[in-house]
C-alpha cells in the first residue's frame, strides 16, 4: 500500500477523492487491530509523535494517542496549559523546539483557523490538524465518512442533514468538504444566526427549519451546541433552541427509517439531542469513536510508515 | 543649493495644463526654467528623462511612520526612505503612536525630527481625542498651530457620534479636515478578515462590510449637519463608495481615499496565500464586487485620493496565528507600481487622473499648495517609468518592515526618480540619502 503524497493533513478541502479513499481503505484494514487481544504492532516503532493541544480535548487527543501507541510509536502529549505557551512562547517556537528533539509528526489542536498551516510551513515533520478554530477537523470528517461508508456503502446521492451550529463548526466544514466531493446532498439546518454561509459552491442547502433538512435524510449529524453562544446573543435560550432545533424522536422519524444518527460529541443531552435519540437504535455515536482510532492509525501509518506492512 | 536638470521628459501636470516634452531646470529648490535644449549649468546633476513622465510630486496622506515609540517597526529615516523610494515627495503621518500624538509638543517634535532626519516632506496629523480614546477632544487648535495638517484617531474609530460631531464643529474653525477610520467595533468584534464566503470556508471570524458602512454614513450625515471637511480613510466596500457618492451629491464636504491593496486584491487572497498574515489588514480585503466598486469610484472621482495606509510591522507581530497577527501591510514602495500596473495600464484611469489622485488632490486635502510643474514652483517632482517591469523584493525595500502581500509580484510601471525640494532623493529605485 503506497503512502500519501503529502507531508501534512490540514483539511479535507484540499484532498482528492483518491486520497480520501486510500485513507478510508487503510482505516478499514487497521480497524481490527484495536479489537485484538494484543493491540500493538511494530509498524511505527521508533517514530515519535507529539500531540500539541491548545484547546481542551479528551476524545481526540486520546484517540490520537492510542492510535499512535497501537502502531508502536512513542507519543508525548503537550497541552498549552502546561507548556511554555504560558510563558509567552510562540506557536512556531514551541513546535520548533519539539522538532529539535527529533519528532516525526505533530498533531495540533488550536483555537485559531490556519494555525496548523503556519506549523506545516515551519516544520519538516508532518503536521496533522486535530481541529483549527472554526476551520476544519479533518480526522473527525474522515471518521464520519468511514462510519457512513460502512453503513451505507458509499456517499453518492445520500441526503446528509447537519443540524445545529454549523457557523462555528469545524466538523461541519470537514463534512461539507469531504462528502461533497462524492456527490452527497448536504443540508445545514439551524437558527439563522448559527448557519454557516457561503457553501453554495459545494451544493450545500441551508434551512432554518430542521424538519426540512431531516425529511428523507439518510444521515443526521447533530452538532454540539456551545452554550456560551447564548451569552453572546446568538440565540435566546437553551429551551428555545431545543424547541425549534433539537433532534427529538418525533423529528428523527422524518428521516428515512434506516437513517444514521451521528454526533461528534460531547453531547448536551436535552439541548441539541434528546436522550432517546442519542441512545436509540439509529445512533452510531460509539462507532464513530471506534472509527476515530482507525482513521488516525491510518493517517499516521500513511504519513510515517507507508512502505512497511501494517 | 543644488542644481538639477531633468532632460527631455514628458512633463505632465493636469492641474497646470502642462503636457509637453521639455527640459526642466531646478535651482535652489525651485523650478527655474522649463524649455527645450536648456543648457546644463556648471555642476548641475542631469537626469535623462527621455521616455519618462515627469509629474508633480506624489503625496501619501495615510502613512504610519511609527514615531514616536515604535521605532522597531519603522522610524523617521526608514519611513521617509521608503516614501522616496516609492516615488513620494511627502507623507502625512498618523498619530496612533506611543504616546499618541495628541498635543502640540508632539506635533512639534515630529516637525523637527522630520527636518533633521526625513528624506521627504512630513506633515503630522494630530489625534481627534486625547489618547485617541474617543472621549475628550484633544488640543486641536494648538496642534494646528504647531503644524498638524488634519486630525484623526486613525487605527481607532471615534465611537460616539456626539464626540465626532463636536470634533467636526471644532476643527472647522481651523479649516482642518477630520479624517476617520470608519469602523463600528461592535460589528467587527474579534473578526480578522472580511466576513463572507472565504472567511466561512477558512473558519476565520469575519468583519462585515456594515462595520465600516454605518460609520461612513454617520460621518457623512454629520458632515452635512456641521459643514465640516470629513475625509473617509481607506474605504473598502461597495456601499461605502455609494455612500460617499451620495454624500457628495448632497453637498457634504466629504472626501475619500482608497488603497492599492483594496483596488488590487480580494479576500480570496487570504485563501490563495494559505493564511499568510500579509493579507491581514483593517479594513480587510473584501469581495470582487467591492473591488470593482472601488475601481469605479476611482475612475468617476468619487474617490479623491489614493493613499497607502503604509503600516509597517515587525516580523514577530506577523509570523503568528492569523487571528493573533497585527493588522496592516507596508505600502509606500509598491503603491505607484500597483497604480500604474492595475489602474493606468488597463485603462481604468488615465495618467492625468493618476496624477490628480496621487499629487494634486492629496495636497489639496491637507490644505497645502499642490506640487506643480510651473516656473517658480517648489521642485517636488516624481518621475515615472511607465515601461519598467520589475519584481517586488523584500530585500530591496527601504522600509524596516517587509510585511507586504505583493512581495514576488512583477509589475510594469515604476517610480523612476523622486525630487524633494530640489534635491534628488531617489533614482532608479535607489534611495539617495545625502
Amino acid at each position: 500500500m503506497a503512502g500519501l503524497a503529502r507531508k501534512d493533513i490540514l483539511g479535507l478541502q484540499e484532498m482528492t477523492v483518491e486520497e480520501i479513499d486510500l485513507i478510508l481503505d487503510t482505516a478499514e484494514a487497521l480497524k481490527d487491530l484495536a479489537t485484538r487481544p494484543i493491540k500493538k504492532v511494530p509498524t511505527l516503532r521508533g517514530k515519535a509523535i507529539v500531540t500539541l493541544f491548545y484547546e481542551n480535548s479528551t476524545r481526540t487527543a486520546r484517540s490520537f494517542e492510542l492510535a499512535a501507541k497501537y502502531l508502536g510509536a512513542d507519543v508525548i502529549n503537550v497541552s498549552a496549559a502546561t507548556s511554555s505557551v504560558q510563558k509567552g512562547e510562540t506557536l512556531k517556537d514551541t513546535a520548533r523546539n519539539l522538532e529539535a528533539m527529533g519528532i516525526d509528526a505533530v498533531v495540533v489542536r488550536h483555537s485559531m483557523g490556519g494555525a496548523p498551516h503556519l506549523l506545516a510551513r515551519a516544520l519538516r515533520a508532518s503536521v496533522i490538524n486535530a481541529g483549527d478554530g472554526l476551520h476544519e477537523h479533518p480526522t473527525q470528517g474522515l471518521l464520519d465518512m468511514l462510519t457512513i461508508r460502512q453503513r451505507k456503502g458509499g456517499f453518492k446521492g445520500l441526503k446528509v442533514a447537519i443540524v445545529g451550529d454549523s457557523y462555528h463548526s469545524r466538523v461541519a466544514r470537514s463534512n461539507i468538504y469531504g462528502l461533497s466531493k462524492y456527490g452527497a446532498e448536504i443540508w445545514l439546518a439551524g437558527p439563522s444566526t448559527l448557519l454557516a454561509r457561503g457553501f453554495e459552491a459545494y451544493g450545500v442547502r441551508t434551512t432554518t427549519r430542521v424538519e426540512e433538512a431531516l425529511e428523507g435524510a439518510d444521515v443526521v449529524n447533530v452538532l454540539r451546541l456551545q452554550l456560551e453562544r447564548q451569552e453572546k446573543g446568538l440565540f435566546p435560550t437553551v429551551a428555545e433552541y431545543h424547541k425549534f432545533w433539537g433532534v427529538t424522536e418525533a423529528r428523527l422519524r422524518l428521516a428515512k427509517p434506516d437513517a444514521l444518527l451521528m454526533h461528534p460529541g460531547p453531547m448536551n443531552r436535552g439541548v441539541e439531542i434528546s436522550t432517546a435519540v442519542a441512545d436509540g437504535a439509529q445512533s452510531v455515536i460509539t462507532e464513530q469513536v471506534t472509527n476515530g482510532v482507525a482513521v488516525r492509525m491510518a493517517l499516521l501509518y500513511l504519513l510515517l510508515g507507508g512502505g512497511e506492512p501494517a | 543649493m543644488s542644481t538639477l536638470l531633468i532632460r527631455n521628459g514628458r512633463l505632465l501636470d493636469p492641474a497646470s495644463r502642462v503636457d509637453r516634452v521639455a527640459d526642466l531646470l531646478v535651482v535652489g529648490g525651485r523650478i527655474r526654467a522649463i524649455g527645450t535644449d536648456l543648457p546644463a549649468p556648471e555642476g548641475a546633476a542631469v537626469i535623462d528623462a527621455t521616455g519618462k513622465v515627469v509629474a508633480p510630486g506624489f503625496i501619501d496622506v495615510h502613512v504610519h511612520l511609527r514615531v514616536p515609540g515604535q521605532e522597531y517597526k519603522e522610524d523617521m529615516r526608514t519611513g521617509t526612505a521608503a516614501a522616496v523610494r516609492g516615488g513620494f515627495v511627502g507623507v502625512v503621518c498618523m498619530p496612533n503612536t506611543r504616546p499618541v500624538v495628541d498635543s502640540a509638543p508632539l506635533v512639534s517634535y515630529l516637525v523637527d525630527l522630520a527636518a533633521r532626519e526625513g528624506l521627504c516632506r512630513v506633515w503630522p496629523t494630530g489625534a481627534i481625542t486625547k489618547g485617541s480614546k474617543g472621549e475628550e477632544l484633544a488640543e486641536i487648535g494648538e496642534m494646528y498651530e504647531a503644524g498638524a495638517c488634519a486630525i484623526t484617531d486613525d487605527g481607532r474609530p471615534v465611537d460616539r457620534a456626539e464626540t465626532m460631531r463636536q470634533a467636526m464643529i471644532y476643527a472647522s474653525q481651523f479649516d482642518l479636515p477630520v479624517m476617520d477610520h470608519c469602523e463600528d467595533k461592535s460589528l467587527s468584534g474579534s473578526g480578522c478578515m472580511h466576513e463572507g464566503r472565504v472567511s466561512s470556508a477558512l473558519g476565520l471570524k469575519g468583519i462585515p462590510s456594515a462595520s465600516e458602512e454605518v460609520h461612513v454614513a454617520r460621518n457623512i450625515l454629520l458632515a452635512l449637519e456641521t459643514g465640516a471637511r470629513v475625509h473617509i480613510q481607506h474605504l473598502s466596500s461597495r456601499r461605502s463608495v455609494d455612500l460617499v457618492r451620495w454624500g457628495k451629491a448632497l453637498g457634504a464636504r466629504v472626501t475619500a481615499e482608497a488603497t492599492p491593496h483594496h483596488f488590487t486584491l480580494t479576500d480570496q487572497a487570504v485563501a490563495d496565500m494559505a493564511y499568510s498574515t500579509n493579507t491581514k489588514m483593517n479594513p480587510p480585503l473584501r469581495e470582487e464586487a467591492d473591488r470593482q466598486a472601488i475601481l469605479e469610484g476611482i475612475a468617476d472621482g468619487t474617490i479623491d485620493v489614493i493613499a497607502t495606509d503604509h503600516a509597517p510591522h515587525h516580523i514577530d507581530e506577523k509570523d503568528v496565528e492569523y487571528p493573533l497577527a497585527a493588522f496592516g501591510i507596508t505600502g509606500l514602495e509598491t503603491a505607484v507600481g500597483l497604480a500604474l500596473d492595475r489602474l493606468v495600464r488597463p485603462g481604468v484611469i488615465s495618467l492625468e487622473q493618476l496624477i490628480l489622485l496621487m499629487s494634486t488632490r492629496p495636497a489639496q486635502l491637507i490644505r497645502r499648495t499642490p506640487p506643480a510643474l510651473t516656473e517658480g514652483a517648489e521642485a517636488d517632482i516624481t518621475i515615472l517609468d511607465l515601461d519598467r517591469t520589475w519584481t517586488v523584493r523584500a530585500e530591496e525595500m527601504a522600509s524596516k518592515s517587509k510585511n507586504s502581500p505583493f512581495i514576488g509580484w512583477t509589475l510594469t510601471g515604476a517610480p523612476h526618480a523622486t525630487v524633494v525640494g530640489g534635491r534628488l532623493r531617489m533614482l532608479e529605485m535607489k534611495v539617495i540619502a545625502e
